[in-house]
């Protein structure tokens, strides 16, 4: 059973481990389709509602997506190495940075202020192992810049402003919604996982996030937060559960896997557990 | 699911998806009459900003792209910089995806600011 922990009580070698299988999927390529798959799908994603013609995908639903796209990632990650589980950052109480999660040991701290070029840790363009390869633009180096583009990441109230939110989702469904889905995203109210992308900078901050390692961090704490939703409030669950045009209901099929519904990926027990 | 297969499935999706905007010249005119309806579409703009040629308007159509642009295009320095306006009428762009912005020329101002000089890339990039 894999047990996602908090990356603030890994131990060195389990810091060791882990930078190294994520090196490995970058040396052999599969790291790169994560980053590819990720930005085609964010750049199709259709958040009005409105359809662009025939063959136009769904709105991709945020939270099932993101969490087979993990799960997809922690198991190439644990083909490399089995010991191997995705870390997660609280960011609401690891949130300077100062936090060990920056440091030379583990991600590397924030980019330099001429460009946003990260210059320590494994990640550092110096170190000819981590090459920007899937991008937006010309430049080939991890930028960051964290703490800049907003200041402060989502404290522990806010967390809990949201958590504390009874319904899953609510019509329309995209980003003018209401309900816990879209508080947690962040397109409405205190802003918790969108403020935190922009909060680090650089390519996290793009349709191409994936390529900082901490975007997979990111994600398994919202995973964790979900998680928590669901314990908080058991008797709510997924909407909509059918029939919705142009929203990826209960028991549709998610792209690009389709062999996967939402109804699939609510519980997270049969995978992994965490450490809280 | 073994990677090959994701990718594969992935791959599909994308040439049945490129295959009928391509076969269907609706697309562009559909996405156009659905922004002419929304009371917010916005004017066209061309300006230089910090030394970077920035435009925006209504799309042409016939675009080859499988992204959402909404009917509208934005360019920085003649590349096309992929935008998409959120539900409440806001915008990001592929550059600045998760801080929205009121307009498309605030996105393309957001862009600039980001590239710190570096060309964009045209989509895809790869
Ligand atoms: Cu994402
Ligand atoms: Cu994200």
């Amino acid at each position: 059973m894999t047990v996602r922990k908090n990356q603030a009580a890994l131990t060195a070698d389990e810091k060791r481990r882990f930078v190294a299988a994520v090196l490995e999927l970058k040396r052999n390529g599969r790291y790169d389709e994560f980053v590819r798959t990720h930005n085609e799908f964010i750049m199709s994603d259709t958040r009005t509602g409105r359809r662009g013609g025939p063959g136009h995908r769904l709105p991709l639903p945020f939270l099932p997506w993101h969490r087979r796209f993990l799960l997809d990632f922690e198991q190439a990650l644990q083909s490399v190495d089995s010991s191997v589980a995705l870390p997660y950052w609280d960011w609401s109480t690891d949130r300077t940075v100062r936090a060990s999660l920056w440091a030379p040991d583990f991600l590397g701290g924030t980019g330099r202020s001429s460009d946003g070029r990260v210059m320590d840790g494994p990640f550092a363009a110096s170190t000819g192992n981590w090459p920007v390869n899937v991008r937006v633009d010309g430049r080939t180096f991890l930028r960051r810049s964290l703490g800049t583009g907003v200041r402060e990441l989502p404290t522990r109230a806010e967390v809990d402003s949201v958590l504390s939110m009874a319904t899953y989702d609510m019509a329309p469904y995209n980003s003018a919604s209401d309900g816990f889905r879209n508080h947690l995203e962040g397109w409405r109210g205190v802003n918790l996982h969108n403020r935190v992308h922009v909060w680090v900078g650089g390519q996290m901050a793009t349709g191409v996030s994936p390529n900082d390692p901490v975007f997979w961090l990111h994600h398994a704490y919202n995973r964790q937060l979900w998680a928590e939703w669901q314990r908080r409030h058991p008797g709510a669950g997924y909407v909509p559960t059918g029939g919705t045009p142009d929203v990826v209901d209960l028991n549709d099929t998610m792209k690009p896997w389709n062999d996967v519904r939402p109804a699939d990926l609510l519980t997270h027990t049969a995978h992994y557990t965490f450490d809280v | 699911m073994p990677d090959i297969t994701r990718r594969r499935a992935y791959t599909t999706a994308a040439a049945v998806a490129a295959t009928a905007s391509a076969a269907a010249p609706t697309a562009a005119p559909a996405a156009t009459a659905a922004a002419r309806h929304d009371h917010t579409a916005p004017d066209s703009f061309d300006e230089v900003y910090k030394g970077r040629r920035i435009q925006g308007g209504p799309a042409s159509g016939g675009g080859h792209h499988h992204e959402h642009g909404g009917g509208y295009a934005v360019f920085v320095d003649g590349v096309q910089l992929h935008v998409m306006q959120n539900a409440d009428g806001t915008w990001i762009s592929v550059v600045s995806h998760y801080a929205p912005v009121a307009t498309p020329r605030a996105a393309a101002r957001a862009a600039v600011d980001e590239l710190q000089g570096a060309p964009l890339l045209p989509f895809p990039t790869n």
